[in-house]
Parts: C-alpha cells; structure tokens; sequence
C-alpha cells in the first residue's frame, strides 16, 4: 500500500510542519552532546563503534529527548516505555544517550569496556541500568520486542515498545519471523527504528546481502512504513510523531528507516575509508571533537 | 485379499513388517494405564492458580497438547507461526513483562534451531521461560528430522537451565506446577497423547532437583531418566524370574543434577547401569559419570543409550529394539554383564 509510506524529499524535510523549532533545537543540542559522549568513550577505550554511534545520534537523541516516557531514576518503572537495543554494538552510542537521559552519570561513561565496568563493549541487561536487552547476536531484538508488546498488551499497559535495529539485521531470517509475528498480533505499540548506514561487518551492504528495497519489504509485511533522513532531527520528529499518532493497543506496528551516514558530525570520519570498526589515530580524537563543535555551532548560529 | 507389505525376507517365516505410524506414536504398551494429554491439562490446572502463565507454540499445538490450554484460556494463548526463534525471543519478551511462558515446539526444533535464542534472550538474564520440547529422544519413526536424540547434550552446556526428563503422565503433572514456580529457564522433555501412567504404583512424588529410589535391589542398580524409567522398572520385574534382584532410581532432573543421590546408589557392589531415551553422547550416562569421576568413585557404569549416529526411520516397537531400548534387549544386556 504506497500510502502507506512517507517519503521525505529534501526540500520537504527543510518544511517539516508539525515540528516546532524549539523540539528541533533541543534535540539537536542532545545529539550533538551525545556524540561528543561517544567521542570521549571511543578515545578512552582507544577503539570502539564510535562511526555507528555518530550516525545513530540524531535517531537515540529524538527518541529519549523526546519520545520515550520514562523516569531516569526508575529504569524498572513498570509504565515505562521499552528501547530495546538490538545491535549490541551500538552501546556506545546508547550508554551517551543513556547519560544524557540522566539513567548513566556522564562521569561514569570513561569506564566503558573496562573491567568491571557496568558500560561493556556489547550492550547487555544484565550489566547496565536502562538496558532493556542483551543484543550483539543480531537479529534478537524484534523477536524479544514482539513478545514484549504482547505481554504489555496483556497486562492492559499503555506503554510502548521501540526496538532499534540496524539493516545489517535485515539479513537475519529472524528479523522477518518477527515483523510477521508483529502484524499478525497486530502489535500497534511497537515501533521498530532501522539504522540505514549501508554499511555491514565485511563492507556494504549492498555487496554483502542486499536488502534493498527495504521500505517495500516493511510495507508489503503490513508495517506502517515511513523513510527519513535519520540525520535531519526535523524529519525524525515528523516520523515519530506520525508513529505515535498511529499507536494504539491493536493495530498495524510501525518501522521509521533512517537513512545515516557513519561519522556523522565530523567531517575527519565522514570522508575516512568506511569500516566497521572505524580506526581513529590518538592525535585525531581531539580534532574530532573540534570539527564536531565547529560543526554544531556553526549550524546552531547559522 | 491383504495387499500389505510383506517381508521380502524369504529366510524367514513370512511376517509383515511393522510400519511407520503417526507423527507421534504412542509407546505405550497395550492394555497398559494413560494419561490424555497430561502436560495440557497440567498446565491449564497451574493457570488457574497462577495468572501470569501464558502458552505459546510454533504450528504445533495440537501435537504439543498445547491447544487444551489455548482452548482453556484463548487469551492467554499465542500462535506464533512455524517460526521457532520468534517463539522463543517473544517467550522471553513475555517473561520481561512478568508473565511466565510455556512455549511448545518440538525439541528438535528448540535445540537445534532455536538455541541461540534461547541461550541469549532466556537464559543469560535467567528469565522464567518455560521451553516445552515435543518428540525427545526416540518417541517418532520419521528419522533424523525429528528425532531430538542430542538434545540433552545440546541443552545441558546452557548455563541456567533446568532440564526435566519426565517418566509419565505422573511426573509430567506433578512437574508443571513445579517449572512454572521456579525462577529460571526450564526444558521440558515433553511426552504428550495418551501417556502412560506408571509411577502411582510407587511411593514417589516429582521434586525438581531430586532423584528418587523407586525400588531396591541387592544385584543391580538401574541410574534412569524419561520413558526409560518405566522400561528399567519392567526389566527389574523380569530380571527377578532370572533371580536378579534389580533397584531403580529415577532421575527426572538432568539438570541441576541430584548427585547425592546418585552417588550413594552407585557407589555400592551393584551392577550400575544408566537407561537415557537420549544419545549416549552428553545425556545422563555423561552426567552420571562425570559426577563418579569427579567424587574419585572407581566404579565402572553401563550405559542404555541411543548410539552415537543418525537414527532410522521405522515403527517405534522396531526401533526401540534395535537401538537397545526395549525390555527384552535391557534384560539381555544386564544378564550378559553379569555374565
């Protein structure tokens, strides 16, 4: 059902309407702080998925400053709404996102990956406060999710569930089991969250199983589908907004795919050679964090 | 005029030859006491006390008795589709929730494609996912498919899991209130059907964790899990008409293991020998005797097991006897031992 798809042009995205531009400055400002995050842990640890955080940025920032109820304090609050993350990976950017939601202390995020850290490498529920699931074997997340939103459902809760994934995990057969699953249970308080970066472990991912077309696939799975710009923090807002419009205890789940670029906000990563596990030299971590800042400001004051 | 198959074997008298039945054959011996569908009606009795249990299955609730819950309690009960890692990441997505699943597939399925999910989403955050494991062991003709024959091994390296290896329509009873009040994962080696009733003649209640001594014996002491339980107390009655006095201990949790007991019944002058419906790879023979080797017991053990291979596919009555699990091979095997 094409209608089903909203697809942004870049000069709709420029017109977003709906999105007020306080909720744009506010989420801007908490994506730039949680790349800055990410930096630091990637500079501490020496190494880490620091490419997939920057690009991830805008979607974690949109969906804890604006999106997710939740109480820092209480991350076992029964009412809450669930952000499973799937790509364990990803945890760098999510522990950023974490602290900046006030769940994790800033202060703490220099221990991540070390020993006896509550911040592993590979995100796991067992290990930090906020982290719903254990992911890193990819293609988990949307069948924990599923079970989560019929068990909420169940039990007569209003709260949502938002799985992020990444379209790596669009190869897993097990990603599919579960949009099934999803629409069959007519699992209206689900939300899954694609990051699009293109980019898989052994290179792109259009050289290593394509997955494309990916919006075609959701819908024809009977998923309320929309396509954004995952790093235009406008067209984020619109898209979850649209997916919470839409929300219900019964009805079609949604999937928001981001398009985003690996590096994104430093323009020193943005151009290297893509990789999975992105080296950064120990000189070029401070450079980094300038060209991240100059980069916010410049668009902040523009 | 019969057209059926005869045996092409002209050596012998003419005789036909038995054929593959059903999906699940019973193995039930004839004029022998059942239980219809135990786990099912188990499992809708534990529902009504506790209403945090749900079900789910993967196409096969009818052939897991699950569809007596889903009859019972339709809202309680998930339809997951064939689609076996979904059904055990959302049992664990449930148990996240609060609420105690018991997901029904077979077992091969659960071991050998589900087990990663299980693994990651259940077990490591040691949530009270119940796993409902149909055909364990040799319980169907239909070959390698769907013959779980390792899925004690596959299962037992899984940290956090209890495993239950029910005899009969008793135990499984007795079990489900058990698995769904414990905090962890379980498996079950389901037996579903009509299901033999065996161990009410017997002074004997289900204690997750414990093995229990069902009857004594001065020559041999049987070590058993599972439907071989049942076997080991039909070979002890036929071993007393060759004047051999044979004990059974009945250990229906493989996991955590009861040891103690064990061990005491082992470590004696009797003749020790473990009957598994399981490979004799990673089953209860291994369990057993890394618990002698490891408490320094120099005691030798005989293993009743399935072998270490790809099974074949025929009537159960035919394959149980081939592969060593019928009575009359059991009893032949503890006579030849004691020579």
């Amino acid at each position: 059902m094409a209608t089903d798809t909203v697809q942004f042009s870049a000069d709709e995205r420029q017109v977003a309407t709906g999105v007020a531009q306080d909720r744009i400055v506010k989420i801007s400002a908490a994506a730039y702080r949680i790349r800055h995050h990410a930096l630091n842990m990637g500079e501490v640890q020496g190494q880490g998925y620091v490419g997939q955080a920057l690009g991830a940025a805008d979607m974690l920032a949109t969906v804890y400053g604006d999106q997710l109820r939740f109480k820092a304090e209480d991350p076992h609050w029964e009412a809450r709404d669930r952000f499973l993350l799937s790509t364990g990976h990803y945890a760098i950017g999510h522990y950023a996102a974490l602290a900046e939601a006030g769940t994790v202390p800033v202060e703490e995020l220099e221990t991540y990956g070390s020993d006896d850290s509550r911040l592993p490498m590979s995100g796991m529920s067992t290990y930090t406060p906020g982290m719903e699931i254990s992911g890193g074997s990819l293609g988990h997340g949307l069948t924990i999710a599923v079970g989560m939103a019929l068990g909420l459902r169940f039990q007569g809760s209003s709260a949502r569930v938002f799985n992020f994934l990444s379209d790596g995990e669009l190869d897993e057969g097990s990603t599919w089991e579960a949009a099934m699953g999803a629409h069959h249970h007519q699992l209206g308080n689900l939300t899954a969250m694609v990051d699009i970066n293109a980019l898989q472990a052994d290179g792109k991912t259009d050289t290593v199983l394509r997955t494309e077309p990916v919006t075609e696939k959701w819908e024809s799975f009977g998923w309320y589908t929309q396509r954004v710009d995952g790093n235009d923090v406008a067209a984020l807002l619109e898209a979850f907004d649209n997916a919470a419009a839409q929300a219900a205890a019964v009805g079609r789940p949604s999937v928001i795919l981001c398009d985003t670029k690996v590096g994104r906000g430093v323009p020193l990563l943005e151009n290297r050679e893509k990789a999975h596990f992105m080296r950064i030299e120990e000189h070029e971590w401070q450079t980094c964090r300038e060209q991240l800042t100059a980069g916010y400001e410049g668009k902040a004051s523009a | 005029m019969s057209t059926t198959t005869e045996a092409p074997d002209t050596t012998t008298a003419a005789k036909p030859k038995l054929k593959t039945s059903a999906m699940i054959a019973s193995f039930a011996d004839p004029d022998q006491k059942t239980a219809s569908a135990p786990f099912g009606h188990a499992l809708v009795k534990a529902a009504q006390e506790n209403d945090k249990i749900v079900g789910l299955t993967a196409d096969l609730g009818k052939y897991t008795d699950m569809h007596i819950f889903a009859k019972a309690f339709p809202e309680r009960f998930f339809q997951m589709g064939m689609a076996e890692q979904l059904l055990f990441g959302a049992a664990a997505g449930l148990a996240e929730t609060g609420l105690v699943p018991f997901a029904s597939t077979y077992s091969v399925f659960a071991a050998r494609r589900a087990y990663d999910f299980l693994c990651l989403d259940a077990a490591e955050p040691n949530l009270n996912v119940n796993i409902v494991g149909g055909l364990p062991g040799l319980t169907t003709g239909y070959g390698p498919s769907h013959q779980a024959t390792e899925d004690m091994a596959i299962f037992r390296g899984m940290p956090n899991l209890t495993i239950v290896d029910p005899c009969d329509s008793i135990d499984i009873e007795q079990a489900v209130p058990q698995l769904a009040a414990s905090d962890g994962p379980t498996y079950l080696r389901l037996l579903r059907g009509n299901v033999p009733t065996v161990l009410d003649e017997y002074d004997y209640t289900f204690e997750l964790g414990k093995a229990k001594v069902l009857r004594g014996g001065n020559d041999v002491v049987f070590i058993s899990s599972g439907l071989m339980t049942m076997r080991a107390l039909q070979a002890a009655k036929a071993l007393a008409a060759h004047n051999v006095d044979a004990a059974v201990v009945h250990t229906p949790t493989i996991k955590p293991f009861d040891a103690a007991t064990v061990l005491a019944e082992i470590n004696t002058d009797r003749l020790a020998v473990t009957l598994e419906n399981h490979s004799v790879v990673g089953g209860l023979f291994e369990t057993v005797a890394s618990a002698v080797v490891t408490a320094g017991v120099g005691k030798r053990v005989v293993p009743v097991a399935l072998p270490d291979q790809f099974l074949d596919a025929g009537a159960l009555p035919t394959l149980h006897d081939r592969y060593g699990l019928a009575v009359d091979r059991i009893v032949a095997k503890v006579l030849a031992e004691l020579g």
